[in-house]
C-alpha cells in the first residue's frame, strides 16, 4: 500500500485522466459533442461564474435552503421520533400510514410544495424537510424504542423521574442516533434543495442547470453538475469536521 | 424514669424486633409459562451482609430485580423496613451486573446523575463526586467517557455512582464476576470497608462460593431453576474486620467452605441428573 501522499497525488492523476480521456474522445467523435460537450469548455464555464461571482449568489442560496431544511427536518424528525417511540399505542396507530410514507419516493412531493408554498425557498426547504425528516424519524424512533433497558433502570434507581428520564436517558440516546445519520440528513437537505430548485426557481444551483439545459447548452449543464458535486463534498467535509468534535461521547 | 413504659418483653421486642431491610415473602416470579422463582422466602436483617449464591441462569437476578421494585412478583410480597414495597425500591442502590453507566457522560457526570435528579447544586454535586472517584481510586479520570475507561474502572464508576447516593440497602448483582483478581480482591476490600463504615444492608449475589463467604454475615444457597427457591442458608462467624485473601486461608473458612459445598454438591447433582433425564427424553 503506497503512502497518503502518493495515494492522493494518484488520485488526483486519475482524475486529470478521466478529464484528458473525456477530451479525447469528444474531439475524434467517439462521443458526440452534442450531448457530452467539451471538458475544456465546461471548466472555461466553471471559472467565468466564479470571476463574474455568479456562481457565489446561487451558492448562498442552495446553502441557506440546505441548512434550513437540515435544522427544521431534525427538529420534527426528533420531535415526532420521540413521541412515538414513548407511546406505543400511536405507534401502532399510525403503522400502516408510517409505512406507507416511507415506502412513497417523497421528492414527487416536490410540485405539490411548489404549488403550496410558491417558488422561493420556502418550496425548497419543505421538499427537504420532508427528506430530513423521514432519515431522523425513523433513527430517533428506534433508538428510543432500543434504549438499554439497563441504562433505563439504572436511571430510575438513581431516582430519575419521568421528565429526567427523558432529559438525560431518552434524548441524548436518540440524539446519538441523530449522529450517526448526520451525514445522510444533511444529503438530504441538498438533494431537496437541489431538485426544489430544478423543478422551479430564480436562484441556486438547480436553477443553473435547470437554464442551460432550457438552452441546451451542455457545458453549463456539466458544469453546474460539477459545482453541485464539488459543493456536496465540501458540505459532507464539513459534517465530518463537525462530528469530529462532537463525537466524544460516542463509543468507536 | 418514672412513667411506666410498658412491659419489659415489649420494649425488648421493640429494641430486637426492628424490621428486617429486606423480607421476600413466598415470592414467585414467573415469565409467561416458565416459573423462574417459586416461593422464596428471604431476609435481610439491618446492617447485614447477606450473599445469595446459585448456579447461573436459576433467577439471582430476577430476585434482585424484585428487591428492587423493577419486577413486580407474581405471586408473595417483598417488604423493605416492614413496609410492602410499591414501586422502585427509594431506599435501595442497584449495581447491576450488566455494564448501566451513560456513554455519552463522563465519569464524573455519571457518578452524579442521581445527584442531579435531586437537584443538587452542580458544585456541591461535582465536589461530592471527585470525593467518590478519589475514594473507588479513579482520580484524574474525571472526564474519560466509559469506552475509555477499562471493565474494572467501570465498575468502580458504577460503585461510586450507586454508594453517592447513600442507600440504606445496597442490591449488587456478581459485580466483581468480570474482573481479573488483583483487582477484585481491592474491590472486595474496599466493599468491606464501606459497607463497615456505615453498615449498610448489602444483597449480595454471586455464583462464586469463596467470595460469598469471605464478605457475609449469611450466606443462601439457591436451587437450580426452575423454581428456584433456597435450600440452605449459612451463618459465616468470620471475625470482622476481614481482609478478603486473608480470610480465605484460615481453617475456619476451609470448614465453612467444606459444610457449603457439601450441601450444595446434591442440588448439583440433582439439577445435573434432570439436564441428563432431559437430554435423553
Ligand atoms: N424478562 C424475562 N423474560 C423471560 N425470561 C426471563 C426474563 N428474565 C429472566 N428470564 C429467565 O429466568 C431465568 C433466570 O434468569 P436470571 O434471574 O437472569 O438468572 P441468573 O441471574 O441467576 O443468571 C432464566 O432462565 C432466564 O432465561
Ligand atoms: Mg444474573
Amino acid at each position: 500500500m503506497p503512502g497518503r501522499g502518493t495515494m492522493v497525488l494518484m488520485q488526483l492523476a486519475l482524475l486529470v485522466a478521466l478529464f484528458v480521456a473525456w477530451f479525447v474522445l469528444v474531439k475524434i467523435n467517439i462521443l458526440p459533442i452534442f450531448f457530452f460537450g467539451d471538458p475544456v469548455l465546461v471548466l472555461q464555464q466553471v471559472f467565468d461564474w466564479i470571476i463574474s461571482g455568479e456562481v457565489f449568489v446561487h451558492l448562498a442560496t442552495t446553502l441557506i435552503e440546505t441548512i434550513l431544511g437540515f435544522l427544521i427536518g431534525i427538529f420534527f424528525g426528533v420531535a415526532a421520533g420521540m413521541w412515538l417511540g414513548l407511546s406505543p399505542i400511536a405507534a401502532a396507530l399510525l403503522d400502516p400510514y408510517i409505512k406507507a410514507l416511507n415506502a412513497m419516493p417523497r421528492v414527487v412531493l416536490g410540485p405539490i410544495f411548489v404549488v403550496w408554498f410558491g417558488l422561493g425557498i420556502a418550496s425548497k426547504v419543505a421538499l427537504g424537510v420532508t427528506l430530513v425528516f423521514f432519515v431522523v424519524f425513523f433513527n430517533v424512533f428506534q433508538g428510543v424504542r432500543e434504549v438499554s433497558p439497563v441504562i433505563l433502570a439504572n436511571a430510575r434507581m438513581l431516582g430519575a423521574n419521568r421528565s429526567q428520564l427523558l432529559r438525560t436517558v431518552y434524548i441524548p440516546s436518540a440524539m446519538s442516533w441523530v449522529f450517526s445519520s448526520l451525514h445522510m440528513s444533511v444529503g438530504m437537505a441538498f438533494v431537496g434543495a437541489v431538485v426544489g430548485e430544478y423543478l422551479g426557481s430564480s436562484r441556486g444551483i438547480g436553477y443553473l442547470i435547470l437554464q442551460a439545459e432550457s438552452t441546451f447548452d451542455v457545458n453549463a449543464v456539466f458544469a453546474g453538475i460539477l459545482v453541485l458535486t464539488v459543493f456536496a463534498l465540501l458540505l459532507d467535509l464539513t459534517v465530518t469536521l463537525a462530528e469530529r468534535r462532537l463525537i466524544v461521547g460516542r463509543p468507536n | 424514669m418514672i412513667a411506666p413504659l410498658g412491659k419489659p418483653d415489649d420494649a425488648a421486642k421493640a429494641g430486637t424486633s426492628k424490621a428486617p431491610a429486606l423480607a421476600f415473602d413466598q415470592v414467585t416470579v414467573r415469565f409467561g409459562s416458565y416459573t423462574a422463582v417459586s416461593n422464596a422466602s428471604i431476609t435481610v436483617g439491618d446492617g447485614e451482609f447477606v450473599s445469595i449464591v446459585g448456579p447461573t441462569g436459576c433467577g439471582k437476578s430476577t430476585l434482585l430485580n424484585v428487591a428492587a421494585g423493577l419486577l413486580e412478583p407474581t405471586e408473595g410480597e417483598i417488604s423493605v423496613y416492614g413496609k410492602e414495597l410499591d414501586g422502585i425500591n427509594r431506599q435501595a442502590g442497584y449495581l447491576f451486573q450488566a455494564d448501566a453507566l451513560m456513554p455519552w457522560r463522563t465519569a464524573l457526570n455519571n457518578v452524579i446523575t442521581g445527584l442531579q435528579y435531586r437537584n443538587v447544586p452542580v458544585r456541591e454535586a461535582e465536589e461530592l463526586g471527585r470525593k467518590w472517584l478519589a475514594r473507588v481510586g479513579l482520580n484524574g479520570h474525571h472526564e474519560r467517557f466509559p469506552h475509555q475507561l477499562s471493565g474494572g474502572m467501570r465498575k468502580r464508576v458504577a460503585l461510586a455512582q450507586t454508594l453517592i447516593m447513600d442507600p440504606k440497602i445496597i442490591l449488587m448483582d456478581e459485580p466483581f464476576s468480570a474482573l481479573d483478581v488483583q483487582t477484585r480482591v481491592l474491590m472486595e476490600n474496599e466493599l468491606l470497608a464501606l459497607w463497615m463504615a456505615d453498615k449498610k444492608s448489602v444483597l449480595f449475589i454471586t455464583h462464586d462460593l469463596e467470595e460469598a463467604i469471605s464478605l457475609s454475615d449469611r450466606v443462601i444457597i439457591l436451587s437450580a431453576g426452575p423454581g428456584t427457591h433456597p435450600i440452605a442458608e449459612f451463618v459465616i462467624d468470620l471475625p470482622r474486620p476481614r481482609d478478603v485473601s486473608e480470610v480465605r486461608m484460615t481453617p475456619r473458612f476451609v470448614e465453612l467452605h467444606h459444610q457449603i459445598w457439601e450441601a450444595m454438591r446434591e442440588e448439583v447433582l440433582k439439577a445435573y441428573e434432570r439436564n441428563q433425564q432431559k437430554l435423553a427424553s
